[in-house]
């Protein structure tokens, strides 16, 4: 069924594009995607995988060979990082509004300046409002599980969207972990081919990516978020799909300890396994805290976030990126706004953690959870900052 | 045909804005943005296809016989055809008349 | 239990190939493991740190080790730039390569760790021809800590060395037999 190995996570990931069946690749490397790109183009060449690497000048040119791959119904994927994906953006747009389902790994990487290599959030909350749906891996496994998942529910006729998975850039792609190998029987079962609805065939002719003047556009937008929220059905069951073949379930939230939680901390990606821990030392401690982790970031699973910090007063959410001059972190900003209408909804209160790879421990998240305690009304703070 | 723009709904758009009625452009009449029409003579025509060529819309037939004729559906009055072609077999009036 | 292991030596020397080939011999043994570099640019010659987890259980931590029980130093030079022993436990212990005693070192450092040295930089000329101690120091390593089995260490290392692999096995043996320790 499968075998366990120890590999490095941007390899697994690479031998699950693989084992997918892709037909194009087209990437630019960036620092920290960089192995995973390099292991498909050694896997292409060596004809392992039979696919086309397109060895593309830049990441806007990824995107656009992207579009265009997902146009005539190819099995499309891309990667890239902060400032490969900030110039890709513009494309980035128009790929989800067509609805060109295709595959993104996002290792999160911090967008400059200064110059960053390391790991936040910034470059994937610079294009949160693009229209893809977007989750967040918090280990190897689920980066390598979710390669699967995202294609299949990319290109399931009910969702046709494109998908991204973002995974910590460093703290999980250059890391050497078991990872559980499935065999390809497996992944044939759960994933079949891609059959497009719409594609560029002189046989069939089709207009995408036409025009869009005012009379039209509001219908075009309610079309499009209407198709991203009805995603959401279609995700869970390609997890518990997922999950009857593996054993191995995903939730658009995780919780962990949250029974009774007086106070609850929230995370995104790798950051929530770390925190699990000082979970573990508070509630030995008898501190009645637990943890949510949000895994599905769009569409935002609202119904599920509610229920998890119900009976919660405290909410110390975590975010790995800030807006200038705004709210906080864009994680507490969705946050807060969740639970507004809320009966009796708990307080929220903000730490900004972990920029630009700032190493983020179990004790840290202990002395978070103590400020939080005494702080007064909704409020965030950069924690750690040496003044 | 394609329902006209302000009746369309949102339920009513493709997967993707896709247009998968190929070629439906044709139904604008682009006719109607004219300020000034072609008139044609047939007997200064020397049948040499020089304005069928040079037109940019390609309203302008060639007919059986040689001589041409123009779709007035279309023709956008750019007045390309008048200024090509050789025996001044076409001049340009105001749409007015 | 949890054993947690900091690899420091210069760029270019492997110690991020010393952290990964111990965790692959430790995943081969069904245990759990976890092997990270402390990333950042690498340059030739400049000080690096590697890290490596040890488990039977999952590992979920995945911020930087701050407090090892093993800190593995691949150049004698570092000892003197970086303060290798920072955060090591009290039972902990450090493995070095250097020509000197562990009681020397000990007294160096001033320091009361428990420690383990080697000539790993002899051993490594002599059967590498070149003095990159990486694969020499893990067999240091096992012969300090019983992390895992000394045979683990023989499928990643063939694996990752191919034809070299013979000269780097019997470098990790050598190393494994000639490591002093001092409790």
């Amino acid at each position: 069924m499968a075998t366990r190995v120890g590999m490095e996570v941007s390899i697994a990931a690479a031998e699950a594009v693989k084992q997918a069946n892709t037909d194009i690749i087209a990437a630019y490397p960036i620092t920290p995607q960089t192995h995973i790109v390099e292991h498909l183009s050694e896997l292409v060449n060596n004809g392992e995988l039979d696919a086309e690497f397109i060895p593309v000048e830049s990441e806007h040119s990824a995107m656009s060979v992207c579009a265009g791959s997902s146009a005539v119904g190819a099995r499309t994927f891309t990667c890239t990082s902060s400032q490969g994906l900030a110039l890709m953006s513009e494309i980035v747009y128009a790929v989800s509004s067509l609805r060109l389902p295709m595959l993104m790994i996002l290792t999160n990487r911090s967008l400059n300046s200064p110059l960053s290599i390391w790991n936040d959030h910034s470059d994937v909350m610079s294009i949160r409002d693009c229209g893809w749906i977007q989750v967040f891996t918090e280990s190897g496994q689920d980066v390598y599980d979710h390669v699967f998942i995202g294609f299949r529910v990319a290109e399931d006729r009910n969702v046709l969207n494109p998908f991204i998975i973002n995974l910590d850039g460093f703290i999980l792609t250059h890391v050497i972990e078991p990872i559980e190998i499935l065999d390809q029987e497996i992944v044939d079962l759960y994933l079949p081919q891609y059959q497009p609805l719409h594609r560029l065939h002189p046989d069939r002719p089709v207009t995408i990516g036409c025009f869009g003047p005012p009379v039209l556009f509001t219908e075009a937008k309610k079309a499009q978020n209407e198709a991203m929220n009805n995603t959401m059905p279609h995700i869970i069951k390609a997890w518990q799909e997922f999950g009857d073949l593996t054993g191995r379930y995903y939730h658009p939230i995780e919780t962990y300890k949250t029974e009774e939680a007086k106070i609850v901390i929230i995370t995104q990606g790798s950051l929530g396994e770390t925190a699990s821990i000082a979970i573990d030392t508070m509630r030995e401690k008898n501190e009645p805290v637990g943890l949510v982790k949000i895994r599905l970031w769009r569409p935002f699973p609202f119904m599920e976030l509610r229920e998890a910090v119900r009976g919660a007063e405290l909410v110390v959410v975590m975010d790995r990126a800030i807006s200038y001059g705004g709210p906080g972190g864009p994680l507490a900003g969705e946050i807060r706004s969740a639970l507004y209408s809320e009966e009796g909804h708990p307080r929220v209160v903000n730490f900004i953690i972990g920029l630009g790879g700032r190493d983020v421990s179990p004790e840290d998240f202990i002395q978070m959870v103590q400020q939080a305690k005494m702080k007064v009304g909704d409020w965030y703070e950069i924690y750690g900052v040496r003044e | 045909m394609a329902k006209p723009e302000n009746e369309i709904t949102w339920k009513d758009l493709e997967v993707g804005f896709v247009v998968d009625e190929p070629g439906n452009a044709m139904v604008y009449r682009t006719g109607d943005w004219r300020s000034q029409r072609p008139v044609y003579s047939r007997e200064r025509c020397i049948k040499c296809g020089t304005c069928y060529i040079y037109c940019p819309d390609m309203a302008i037939k060639i007919l059986e016989d040689g001589y041409i004729e123009h779709d007035l559906y279309y023709c956008k009055g750019c007045g390309i055809c008048v200024q090509e072609c050789p025996t001044n077999a076409i001049t340009m009036i105001e749409e007015e008349e | 239990m949890m054993i947690e292991i900091r690899f420091h030596g210069r760029g270019g020397q492997g110690a991020v190939t010393s952290a990964e080939l111990l965790a692959l011999a430790a995943i081969k043994e069904a245990k759990y493991a976890m092997a990270f570099p402390s990333f950042g640019p690498e340059r030739r010659g400049a000080p690096v740190v590697a890290f490596c987890r040890i488990s039977d259980e999952r590992i979920r931590v995945r911020s930087v080790i701050q407090h090892p029980d093993i800190v593995l130093v691949l150049d004698p030079s570092i000892l003197r730039l970086v303060d290798v022993c920072n955060g090591l436990k009290a039972d902990g212990i450090l493995v070095t390569n250097t020509r000197f005693s562990p009681d020397e070192i000990r007294k160096e450092l001033g320091i009361h760790y428990r420690v383990a040295t080697v000539d790993a930089a002899g051993i490594a000329k002599e059967e590498l021809g070149v003095p990159i101690t990486n694969t020499t120091m893990l067999g240091a390593l096992l012969k300090a800590a019983d992390l895992v089995d000394k045979e683990s260490m023989q499928g990643p290392l063939k694996d990752r060395f191919g034809r070299l692999a013979e000269r780097n096995i019997r470098a990790f043996e050598r190393a494994y037999n000639e490591t002093k320790i001092l409790e």
